[in-house]
This record gives C-alpha cells, sequence and structure tokens, in this order.
C-alpha cells in the first residue's frame, strides 16, 4: 500500500511540473502587449516602454518562469497586472464564492440524484424508471448556459423572486445563500442527471450480483435489499463521479459565473484573459489545475482502499 | 442494424439527430432565406407562415440560420470526434500493446495531464492565444478527446491481449502492430462507435458553449451558439430568438444520446449498464 | 386597538423617512478600471470612478462639455497667449489630511510632462514650456506657443492634481484626491465603494455613500437593473432594452450625447485604400440609417466627418457621403475593381462595432467588397490594428473630445498623413480667436471628408437608464465621467 501510494505521489508531482510548463509557455504567447492594453490607444511608446520595462516584461522567458515556479511553491503568486495587487489575495476574495457555489451544486446535484437513482432502480422497467431516465436524458442535453439564459428571464427579471446575479458577500450567510441558489441548481442539474443515471445502474449490477441474490433468497425485499446491501457496494462508482465532478465544478462554472456575474475563479480567469493580465490567468489555472489533480489523487487512494485488487493497477 | 431499429431508444434518437443531418446537407443547397443578408426594415418578427422560426434582430431568417447552423456543430463535433479517434486509438492500442513498458506509462501520463486540466478553461485558453474560430474550437474540443479514446481503446485491447486468438495469431509469428491493426482493432469498433456517439454529443455541446462565450466560430458562419448569444439581451421581448436555436441544440444532443445508450446496450447485452 | 394603530401609523411613518433619508446609491458601469491613478494609464474606466468625485484638476468639465472652475478659483492669461496665472481655491485639503498648496500642482504638472511619465494623454501638457509656483496659492504656467486649448487641456481626467509626495503606487489601489467622494474599498471583480468626504471645500454630496457595481455582460446588466440589483447604468451597453425600461415607470431613461464618433476606420496605406475613388466608393455603400437602426436599435446621430454634431463648429457632411450602392460599384470600376475586392474587417467588443460590422459586412457584399470578419479582445486589437496596423477595416468609436486632430498623425493607425492638414493643425493650436477657430475647424471637417479618410457613422449616443426617483445623474458625457457628486434620491 506505501509504494502503491509514493508511486502515486511520484506521478502526481510529475503532473504538476509538466503540467506548469504547458500552462507557462501556452500563456506566454497570447498576443497582446499587457502594457498597451493597460495604457489604452493613445498613450505613446515611451510611455507603453516605461510601463513594460516597471513591470519587468523586459526580462526573458526562463528566468520569469523560474521565478513564477519558485513563486507558486511558496504560496507567492506574484503580483496581478492589471490590478496592481498581490494575485493571492484576489484569489482568496474568489474562493469564497466559487468553493461554496461547487459545494453547493454538489449538494443539490446528489440530493436530487440519490432519490431518484434509487427510485428507478428499484422500480426498474416502470413508467417511474421510465420518466426518470427520459428526464435525466433531457437533463443531460440541455446547455446551462441557455437554461440560466431562462432562468434569469423568468425567475429574476418577470417574477422578481431571485436576484438576476451578483454576490453580497458573507456578512450575510442568508442572503449569500440565495444568491447562489439559482447558480447552483443551473449548474447541478446536468450533474444530477449524470448522478442519477450512475447511480442507477451501479445498483442494478450490484443487485445481479450473487450476494443481492442470496439476500433476497433469504427473504429480504427488493427495497431491504437495496438499501441494506447494494448501496454500499454502488457507492464506489458513485463516488468517483462525485470527485470528478466536484473539479469540474470548481473549473467549470466560468459560463455560469459570467451569466450570475459572480465574482468567482472562473470569471476572474476571463476577465484576466481579457485584459492579458498572464500572471492571474497562469496562477490560477495552475490552482486548478492543482486542486484537480490533488482530488483525483484522493479518489485514488480511496479507492485503493476500498478495493485492494486495484493496487496493482498499472 | 435492423436489431438497433427495433430498440425504441435508438428509433426515436436516430430519428431525432437524423433530422438535423439532414436539415444540414439540405442548408448547402437550399435554405428558406438567405443567411448572409441583413434586412433590418424586417428585424425581431414573430414566427409566422412566412417565416416559420421569425427573424432575428438583423432581419434575418431564423429557420434558414438554425439549418446553416446545423452544418456548423455538426461538423465540429464530427471532426473532433476524428481528432480523437485518429490520434487516440492507435495511442491507447500502442500502449496495450506494450503494457507496462515506458511507452505506456508515458502515453497513460500523458492523458491523466489532459485530464487534469478544466476542458472549457483550456478550450477558452486556445481560442484566446490563437485567435476565436471554428477551426481552433475543432482543435480545442480535439484534444480532450484524445484520451478519452486512448483509455476507452488501452482498456479494451488489453482484455483482448490474453485471448486465444490473439495468442494464436502471435504463435503464427504476426508482429504487435499487424495484430493491434488486424485483430484487436476490428473488435474493439463496437465500442468505438458508442463512444464516438456519446462525444459528438459532448463536442455539439462544447461547440455551442464557446460560440455563445463568443470564441467558436465567427460571423458570417451562423452557429447556435452564437445565435444565442446574439439574442439574450432580447429573450425578454423577443423569447423566439432564444428557443428555435435552444430547441435544436437540445434535440440533437438528446438524440445522439439516446442512440448511444441503445447501442451499449445492443453490444453489451450482458451489463445493460447505462451511460455515465 | 387604537394604540395599536396609532403604533402601526408610527412604524408606517418610520418606514417612509427610511425611504426618504435613501442616501445611498449602486451604480453599474461595464469596464472595470485596472487601477485608480487616472495619470497612469488610460483614462476610460477609471475616469468613471474618479473623475470629479476622487480627483479634480485646475478645470473641469460641466455636463454639457463647457469648461468651468475646478481647483483653480480663478486665471489670467497674459495679452500673448503665453502666461496663465492660476489662483487657487481656499481650504482644498487631500482626503490624508493635507492642504493643497501651489506646489501640488507644480509636482502634478511636472510630474505628467517629465521624460518618464507614464501619463496617458503626455500631448496634453506638451505645449507647457515651464510652471512655477510663487506662492501657496498661486501657479505661473508659461507655455511655448499659444495654446487656445489649453484650459481645456487643463479639465481632462489625465491632468488632475495630486498631492506632492504621494507613493504613486499606492494611489493606484487606494486614491488620494481632494474631491466630493472618499474612496472606500475595492473588490477587485466586483465593485468599488466611495464614502461622502465630509471636509470637501466646496458644495459638499448629497449621498452619503455610492457603490459602482462591474457588470460586463449586457444581458446581465439589463437583468441587474431589472431586479433592481443597481439603481443606474449610466452607459448602459444594450440599446435593444431601452425600450422595455422606457415603458416601465420604475425607471428612466436618459438620453443625450458623447464624444464618440463611431467610425469604419480604414487603413488609408493599404491598397486599394490608398485610392480615395475607393473610400469613396466605401462611404457610398454603407447606409448608415440602417446601422443605428439595426445596431443601435434608433440611437445615434448619423455624422458625415469626424466632429461631435453638438459642437457649434460642426457641419454636416452627411449628404456627400449619402448610401447610394449604384454610385459606389461605379466607383469602383472606375478605381480598377469592377469585380470588387477581398479586405479584413476586425472587431473590437463593443455591440456597436460587433453588430454594426455584420451590417456593413452585408452592405459591402451588396457592392461586391467581401471581409473576412475577426472578432478581437481590447488587447489583441490594440496589438493587431492600432499598434500593428494590420487591418483594412475596422469599427470604432473615438470618445476623447475634440480628437479631430489624431487626423494629423500620419502614423496614427488610419495613417492619413496628409501634409496639407498637418499645416491647418497647427493654425489651428495656435489660433486663440474664436472666430478664427471655428473656421478652421470647419475647413479640417471638410478636408477629411472629402479625403473619404474613413467611413463616418454615427455620434454614439449616451443612453443611461435609473430609477426614476434618481436626479442629478450627467445626461451627455463630454468626457468619460461618472459624476456623482449632484446626484440625489427624490422621494
Amino acid at each position: 500500500m506505501l509504494r502503491f501510494i509514493l508511486k502515486r505521489l511520484l506521478s502526481l508531482g510529475l503532473s504538476l511540473i509538466a503540467a506548469s510548463v504547458v500552462i507557462f509557455f501556452a500563456i506566454e504567447i497570447i498576443p497582446g502587449d499587457p502594457a498597451r492594453l493597460m495604457l489604452g490607444i493613445n498613450a505613446t511608446q515611451d510611455a507603453v516602454d516605461a510601463l513594460r520595462s516597471q513591470m519587468g516584461l523586459d526580462q526573458g522567458l526562463l528566468p520569469r518562469y523560474w521565478l513564477w515556479v519558485s513563486g507558486l511553491v511558496q504560496g507567492d503568486f506574484g503580483i496581478s497586472y492589471t490590478y496592481r495587487v498581490p494575485v493571492a489575495e484576489m484569489v482568496q476574495g474568489r474562493v469564497w464564492v466559487s468553493l461554496p457555489l461547487a459545494l453547493y451544486a454538489l449538494g443539490l446535484s446528489t440530493l436530487i440524484a440519490f432519490p431518484i437513482g434509487i427510485l428507478a432502480a428499484s422500480r426498474r422497467g416502470t413508467w417511474a424508471d421510465w420518466l426518470v431516465m427520459g428526464g435525466t436524458q433531457l437533463g443531460i442535453a440541455i446547455p446551462n448556459f441557455w437554461f440560466a439564459m431562462l432562468a434569469v428571464s423568468l425567475l429574476a427579471i418577470k417574477y422578481r423572486l431571485f436576484s438576476a446575479g451578483g454576490f453580497p458577500g458573507w456578512e450575510d450567510p442568508f442572503l449569500a445563500i440565495k444568491a447562489l441558489t439559482m447558480p447552483a441548481f443551473v449548474l447541478a442539474l446536468p450533474q444530477a442527471s449524470i448522478l442519477a443515471r450512475v447511480m442507477r445502474s451501479a445498483l442494478l449490477d450490484t443487485l445481479s450480483e450473487d450476494f443481492m441474490r442470496t439476500a433476497r433468497a433469504k427473504g429480504r425485499t427488493v427495497r431491504g435489499a437495496l438499501v441494506h446491501h447494494a448501496l454500499r457496494n454502488a457507492m464506489i462508482p458513485v463516488l468517483t463521479i462525485l470527485g470528478l465532478q466536484f473539479s469540474f465544478l470548481l473549473a467549470g462554472a466560468i459560463i455560469i459565473e459570467k451569466i450570475f456575474f459572480l465574482p468567482g475563479l472562473g470569471s476572474m480567469i476571463f476577465t484576466a484573459i481579457t485584459q492579458r493580465d498572464l500572471i492571474v490567468v497562469e496562477s490560477v489555472v495552475m490552482l486548478l489545475v492543482f486542486a484537480v489533480i490533488i482530488v483525483t489523487f484522493i479518489v485514488d487512494i480511496t479507492y485503493a482502499l476500498v478495493d485492494p485488487r486495484l493496487r496493482r493497477r498499472p | 442494424m435492423k436489431k438497433a431499429f427495433k430498440m425504441p431508444g435508438f428509433a426515436i434518437g436516430f430519428t431525432m439527430a437524423t433530422v438535423f443531418v439532414l436539415a444540414a446537407f439540405l442548408s448547402f443547397f437550399w435554405t428558406p432565406y438567405a443567411v448572409d443578408g441583413v434586412d433590418i426594415a424586417n428585424k425581431l418578427l414573430a414566427p409566422s407562415g412566412t417565416n416559420w422560426f421569425g427573424t432575428d434582430h438583423l432581419g434575418r431568417d431564423i429557420f434558414s440560420m438554425v439549418m446553416v447552423g446545423a452544418r456548423t456543430s455538426i461538423a465540429v463535433a464530427i471532426v473532433a470526434v476524428g481528432i480523437g479517434v485518429l490520434l487516440g486509438v492507435p495511442l491507447g492500442l500502442a500502449a496495450a500493446a506494450r503494457q507496462g513498458s515506458l511507452l505506456d506509462e508515458v502515453i497513460m501520463r500523458g492523458n491523466d495531464l489532459i485530464f487534469a486540466f478544466p476542458a472549457l478553461l483550456i478550450a477558452i485558453l486556445i481560442t484566446a492565444v490563437f485567435g476565436a474560430s471554428a477551426v481552433n474550437a475543432i482543435i480545442a474540443i480535439g484534444i480532450f478527446n484524445i484520451p478519452v479514446f486512448a483509455r476507452i481503446s488501452r482498456g479494451a485491447a488489453l482484455s483482448l491481449w490474453t485471448r486465444d486468438f490473439v495468442l494464436a495469431a502471435r504463435v503464427a509469428g504476426k508482429g504487435r502492430v499487424r495484430i493491434s491493426f488486424e485483430h484487436i482493432l476490428p473488435n474493439i469498433t463496437n465500442l468505438l462507435i458508442v463512444q464516438g456517439t456519446i462525444q459528438f454529443s459532448l463536442g455539439i455541446l462544447a461547440e455551442a458553449a464557446l460560440s455563445y462565450i463568443g470564441l467558436g466560430a465567427q460571423i458570417p458562419t451562423p452557429s447556435w451558439g452564437r445565435m444565442l448569444a446574439d439574442s439574450q439581451t432580447m429573450v425578454s421581448f423577443a423569447p423566439h430568438l432564444a428557443i428555435f436555436p435552444g430547441m435544436a441544440i437540445i434535440f440533437t444532443v438528446l438524440g445522439l444520446n439516446l442512440m448511444g445508450d441503445a447501442l451499449r446496450d445492443l453490444f453489451d447485452p450482458k451489463q445493460r449498464r447505462d451511460r455515465q | 386597538m387604537k394604540r395599536i394603530l396609532m403604533g402601526a401609523s408610527a412604524l408606517a411613518l418610520i418606514a417612509t423617512g427610511a425611504m426618504a433619508a435613501n442616501t445611498s446609491i449602486v451604480i453599474g458601469d461595464q469596464l472595470e478600471p485596472p487601477h485608480l491613478d487616472p495619470t497612469a494609464g488610460a483614462a476610460g474606466a477609471i475616469d468613471n470612478v474618479v473623475y470629479a468625485n476622487i480627483y479634480e484638476g485646475l478645470t473641469r468639465f460641466a455636463s454639457d462639455g463647457s469648461v468651468i472652475h475646478g481647483l483653480a478659483k480663478s486665471w489670467d492669461i497674459s495679452d500673448d497667449g503665453l502666461t496663465y496665472t492660476f489662483t487657487l481655491q481656499n481650504g482644498v485639503k487631500f482626503h490624508d489630511g493635507s492642504d493643497l498648496t501651489a506646489s501640488d500642482v507644480l509636482w502634478s504638472l511636472n510630474r505628467a510632462r517629465a521624460e518618464d511619465s507614464v501619463n496617458a494623454q503626455k500631448t496634453l501638457f506638451a505645449s507647457i514650456a515651464d510652471v512655477s509656483a510663487p506662492d501657496d496659492t498661486t501657479v505661473v504656467v508659461t507655455l511655448s506657443a499659444p495654446n487656445g486649448n489649453f484650459l481645456f487641456n487643463m479639465a481632462w481626467g489625465d491632468a488632475v492634481i495630486l498631492n506632492e509626495g504621494d507613493d504613486t503606487e499606492a494611489l493606484k489601489t487606494k486614491p488620494n484626491g481632494t474631491g466630493a467622494f472618499t474612496f472606500t474599498n475595492w473588490v477587485q471583480g466586483d465593485s468599488i465603494t466611495l464614502t461622502r468626504n465630509e471636509n470637501y471645500w466646496g458644495e459638499p454630496a448629497k449621498l452619503e455613500s455610492a457603490t459602482i457595481k462591474y457588470i460586463s455582460d449586457p444581458t446581465a446588466a439589463f437583468a441587474a437593473v431589472m431586479a433592481g440589483d443597481v439603481d443606474a447604468f449610466p452607459t448602459f451597453p444594450a440599446p435593444e432594452n431601452l425600450a422595455q425600461f422606457d415603458a416601465d415607470p420604475r425607471f428612466s431613461v436618459i438620453v443625450g450625447s458623447t464624444e464618440g464618433e463611431t467610425i469604419l476606420a480604414t487603413n488609408n496605406k493599404m491598397p486599394p485604400f490608398d485610392n480615395v475613388k475607393v473610400r469613396e466608393a466605401l462611404a457610398h455603400a454603407i447606409d448608415r440609417n440602417a446601422i443605428i437602426d439595426g445596431a443601435m436599435f434608433g440611437y445615434g446621430t448619423p455624422i458625415g466627418t469626424h466632429f461631435a454634431p453638438h459642437n457649434p463648429a460642426y457641419l454636416d457632411l452627411t449628404p456627400q457621403s449619402n448610401y447610394d450602392p449604384e454610385l459606389a460599384r461605379k466607383l469602383l470600376v472606375e478605381a480598377g475593381y469592377p469585380d470588387g475586392f477581398t479586405t479584413t474587417l476586425k472587431l473590437p467588443p463593443p455591440s456597436y462595432a460587433r453588430r454594426g460590422g455584420e451590417i456593413i459586412a452585408a452592405q459591402l457584399r451588396a457592392v461586391g467588397i467581401e471581409t473576412e470578419v475577426t472578432n478581437l479582445e481590447w488587447g489583441q486589437w490594440l496589438e493587431e490594428v492600432f499598434k500593428g496596423k494590420d487591418f483594412g477595416l475596422t469599427i470604432v468609436s473615438h470618445t476623447e473630445p475634440m480628437d479631430i486632430s489624431i487626423y494629423a498623425d500620419p502614423d496614427y493607425y488610419f495613417q492619413y498623413g496628409s501634409p496639407a492638414f498637418q499645416t491647418l493643425m497647427e493654425e489651428l493650436n495656435t489660433a486663440t480667436d474664436v472666430a478664427t477657430r471655428f473656421g478652421l475647424m470647419q475647413d479640417a471637417q471638410r478636408m477629411i471628408a472629402d479625403d473619404y479618410v474613413n467611413g463616418y457613422l454615427f455620434q454614439l449616443a449616451k443612453t443611461g437608464v435609473a430609477n426614476a426617483d434618481i436626479r442629478g445623474l450627467w445626461e451627455n458625457a463630454p468626457t468619460q465621467a461618472t459624476d456623482l457628486t449632484a446626484v440625489y434620491w427624490d422621494h
């Protein structure tokens, strides 16, 4: 087991290094001079050059890469070109929007998916099953930004039940949660659909296994068997999907954050790209990739703990 | 194939997807109105007998634009799946043929690396670096199809390498490359078709999302995602602008997913697993 | 029972009292500034926060575009037009408590015109030969040549007065000005909060606090105003929604003028646009009214030259480039392009450019000119079009006031480079007599219209929307600013 963890750790480290190289060099070739952008169209070339050297843009690529990576390791994400404040400071504020949003969406997704997944599995072949399977197909097919557009136009503009977007901060937790509700729901819908389907098929798989037949032969009802045996065994694939969904939600909320003008990590990257704020883009993308790699690592380890056969996986 | 059509899911899905594929083909030869003309005097007309889906803010016929938009979506998604299959399958087969070797390790770690990048984010980066266009959208979506196909073909190929008919071929002196293409590949095509259908539908959603944020197909190429983006400020007074392109996306994706599920059940009746 | 009723009405009174005392406002804006120092960066988004609210200059713009007193109480101009003697207002304090003295002005002006200055508008200060401060309240500026625009130049946001010796790096996130509002907080990517300056030297602001909230997406902006999340959006990005606001008694729509000449900028050095006949054909191929109607939903005034229609010196030259596709085709044949040609059309993000671009592409196609359309972010636009001059056509709104002088710069991105026009501008710069200046300005307008330098489309309208109870917002935009000093709630 120790050997397995060490091996995974090594590959985790290599992945991080490879990711940092890819990110840095990919982003450094984005066209557009940040100094020119900051000074605007009527600025003189002198002024632009002065600003470039102030920002250290006249140094070579390699020294800049080295500075960036060594800073990252020490938790120093650099200073934003555009806002002139430490990126770490900006990220801190944003994480408290993106992280709760991802968790909220994940929670909603689970809350919706578990009951309907179990329902569909226990009533296999009935109209309830068909309804769940059809509804989840639809849930996967609806583009979430389209759904968000309609939700805003109905719930915020027409009926004024929710505010159209924005985030009031955590001073008043009720308002904060209310502001995250519509975006979280929009994000959760396709995830819940996928999760419910995984749940159903995982349950059906375990139901067909021998020990379940034995349990049923011993006189348990279908539902009893489900709750007592199948559910626990079905958790493995479900947890894997949850891990994947969490990293997806953390990074993939860009469009939804933009529609609801939430000050989260996604919208931060989006504006940073348009502002050519390379330091911010690099550091935040790296942070997200780091989060995804860590979540994958944790899922792998948990998996191996549950199922020792997997430790020999190449 | 006949068997497939007996499954209601496949039949429904096939019909839904085919409507849009046919519309895309037809749009090369005929659309009710030209989509590159601007007719301000007739802007924002509600759906009617002359303009079935109404007109947009520049007076263009939405029905015609949805037809041409189908072309863009389908082309982008097909090429992106093509990239995934053409690069991912050989990589996966190679990794399986040399299981445990350095090559296998490099390919699989490379896969993990791509998986670790948040897909949409990288697609945005790619289009920001190289400019927004349909071609770059294809590349951005295609890159993420490579590890999907590499992983699935490696997994399937690994179990085939232990089968008797492969062992027989090895005894007969066939090389690993030859075996991979002559014996392994034909036996995993079913799996690839199922995965291809699913990636195809994901590609259509991704193209719509990229175009929606302005990083996909550019004017004058109509695209469902861009139609939604253009119309979003007008949804409250001209909902038909958003409803028809949105429905087109939903129908196509739904159709493809139903097909994919039915095919999976057909090819793998033992498990009858539903798609994840 | 009676007591309870009375209690209830008392509560109601308190409630309405609280309503009447509404002293804060949430303003929506599209572009967040990169930092808050207007003397060290592209002014637009920065001035939308700080101009008149936090920072003040010697002179300032009023809502109608006239130049009025700022930190200078009065000024004397010598007969030769070379020496300006400014007397400063009394009792002016910076937000950190220090007094404004003449040496602050001296320091600010010298910093702006210095060799290593990062001021984005260095040309505003180009005519200054010397600045001196004989005493604490007097500043003497000597010019190298008479400049009829000098007081106008000093009203720009780039010419505001800073506190001598302040750490200019720190000012970028914590401005220290003399204005009626002090800076309170900035949540990057979200909002900036200002609070009333209780020690203001002039008429104090009526609002106690103001929040400027950044919403870049037009749809989100619409939703935010409709849902009441923001109280006013002075420059509302989606003209298509204004009719809905107008029909809703909760809101008032404020339509005024801006300094934004929206043009189809043409690369005058790139064939075939180096041929004036081709440019003339372009001018006749474009239907301005369709563009205003289609892209701006009717908001905007057609222009036929690079000059603001609300300026008294404006000439209406639109008939000279009327919509006439037949004539355009004929001119293309005369120029040697009977089958038309293909060129590039590069569009920055605003909807006037993106939507206008679709319409113009269709109109040009109708006369045989094919365009390859590319959408660019501002950064790419600056790099490729503005700096790299790698474009055939582009659409952009020039929002600086009185900016016809950009045509005198032969290296400016559309590369006009007419020596006759440059001479004309030199004459204008040194002329101080109003009648002479008007005459020269009109000559300049005619000259660029006759040369069809660019396609002149329309003057951008300032379309704002606000809660119907808000008073005192600027109707026009003589410069980029959200002047909140006179804004109040009227219940």
